[in-house]
C-alpha cells in the first residue's frame, strides 16, 4: 500500500518530466510544410534584372535546382551567402526570390560579394511569397525537374543540413532522372 | 546601537513587504489588463459592400495566425506577412470567395498551422478531447477514494483496559 502510494505519483512526475524533455528538445519553429510534394505553385514577376522581363514559375522548371527567398535587409540570408556561393560553384542552379525589397538595396547586396543566382524574380509586395508559403527570409527550397517541391527549408542553410540533406537528396533526384 | 539594528532591519522587512506587495499588485493589473482587451486593432481600413462579407472578413482575422509570430492572430500583429495576409482576406472576400475557401487557400500554402483554432481533425482529436479525458480520470479516481474512504471502519470506542492505560499516561506514569 504505502509502496503505491509512491510509486503512482513518481510515475506520474517521471511521464511529465519526460514529456517536458522531449517539449523542450523541438523547435517550435520547425514547421512542416504542406507544400513538399506538390508542383511549385504559379506566379508572374518582373525579373530582378530587367523589368521588361517577366519571369513565372516555368522559368524555375527544367533541371534539379534549389530555390532560396531572400532580401537585402536580412542580415541573415547575407550569412548563408557563402553556402550559396559554395553550392553554385558546385554546379548546383539557384534560383530565387528577392523578397520585399528595393531593386538599388538588392543590387548592392548582389555585387558586394557575387551573385549566386541564377534567375531572381522581384516580388518587392510579397505575392509570389504568399503562393510558395514563404514564412521569413531566408527559405529554401529544391525543386526537381518536373516541378515537384521536393525539400523545403525555412531559416538559413548550414553546411551540415547541405551535407546531410541537401547535397543527397539532390544526388537522388539525378538517380531518379537518369 | 542595538536599536538602531533592530530598526534597519525592520525598514528592511517593511521595504521587502511594500516591494512585494507591489509586484503582486502589478501583476493583478497585468492580468486584468489582459483579460480586458488585446493589442490595439492595426487593421487596414476595409470597406465591404455588404455586412457579410465585412462579418466574414473580421471573423477570419481573428482565426488566423500570424505564421512569423506564431501566437498572434493576423488581426493583432504587426508583421508585414500578416499585413499580407490579411490583404488577401480581404480581397478573397471582396471578390466573393467563403470563409472555408480562405481558409483552405491559407492552410494549403502555409499548413494547418495557420489555423489559430485548430480544426478537429484526425492529428488533433488528442488536442481537443484530452481535458475532458483528464475530467473524467480525475473523476473516476475521485470517485474511488470516496468508495474506499466510506469502506472504512468507524474506530471502536475504548475498552475499560485502554481507558486506564490512557488515563495513567496523561499522568505521566
Amino acid at each position: 500500500m504505502m509502496l503505491r502510494r509512491i510509486m503512482l505519483p513518481l510515475v506520474a512526475i517521471l511521464a511529465l518530466l519526460g514529456l517536458f524533455y522531449v517539449g523542450l528538445g523541438m523547435d517550435s519553429r520547425a514547421l512542416p510544410s504542406p507544400l513538399v510534394g506538390k508542383p511549385a505553385p504559379a506566379f508572374q514577376l518582373e525579373s530582378f534584372f530587367d523589368p521588361d522581363v517577366t519571369i513565372t514559375e516555368a522559368d524555375f522548371i527544367g533541371e534539379t535546382a534549389l530555390v532560396n527567398v531572400w532580401a537585402s535587409w536580412c542580415s541573415t540570408c547575407l550569412a548563408e551567402k557563402p553556402y550559396l556561393m559554395e553550392l553554385a560553384r558546385q554546379g548546383i542552379t539557384i534560383h530565387s526570390f528577392n523578397y520585399r525589397d528595393t531593386r538599388e538595396n538588392a543590387r548592392r547586396y548582389l555585387s558586394a560579394d557575387m551573385n549566386p543566382y541564377d534567375k531572381i524574380a522581384f516580388d518587392p509586395d510579397g505575392e509570389a511569397g504568399m503562393e510558395w508559403g514563404v514564412y521569413a527570409t531566408p527559405e529554401t527550397y529544391l525543386l526537381d525537374p518536373q516541378g515537384t517541391i521536393r525539400y523545403k527549408r525555412i531559416g538559413p542553410l548550414n553546411p551540415k543540413l547541405i551535407r546531410e540533406e541537401i547535397l543527397p537528396l539532390i544526388a537522388k533526384i539525378e538517380a531518379e532522372n537518369r | 546601537m542595538n536599536g538602531d539594528v533592530i530598526q534597519t532591519r525592520l525598514q528592511d522587512r517593511l521595504y521587502a513587504t511594500a516591494a512585494r506587495l507591489l509586484a503582486l499588485a502589478g501583476l493583478v493589473l497585468a492580468l486584468a489588463a489582459g483579460g480586458v482587451g488585446t493589442a490595439a486593432p492595426l487593421v487596414n481600413p476595409v470597406d465591404f459592400d455588404t455586412a457579410e462579407q465585412e462579418a466574414q472578413y473580421q471573423k477570419l482575422v481573428r482565426e488566423l495566425r500570424c505564421t512569423v509570430c506564431q501566437s498572434e492572430t493576423i488581426y493583432e500583429s504587426n508583421a508585414a506577412l500578416a499585413g499580407d495576409m490579411r490583404r488577401r482576406v480581404y480581397e478573397m472576400t471582396a471578390a466573393g470567395a467563403s470563409e472555408q475557401e480562405i481558409i483552405d487557400f491559407l492552410v494549403q500554402r502555409y499548413g494547418d498551422y495557420v489555423r489559430y483554432r485548430p480544426a478537429f481533425q484526425a492529428n488533433t482529436v488528442l488536442l481537443w478531447t484530452s481535458p475532458f479525458l483528464i475530467l473524467v480520470v480525475g473523476g473516476l479516481i475521485w470517485m474511488q477514494v470516496v468508495r474506499q474512504r466510506r469502506r472504512l471502519v468507524p474506530r471502536e470506542a475504548l475498552t475499560a483496559q485502554e481507558r486506564d492505560a490512557l488515563e495513567r499516561f496523561r499522568r505521566g506514569e
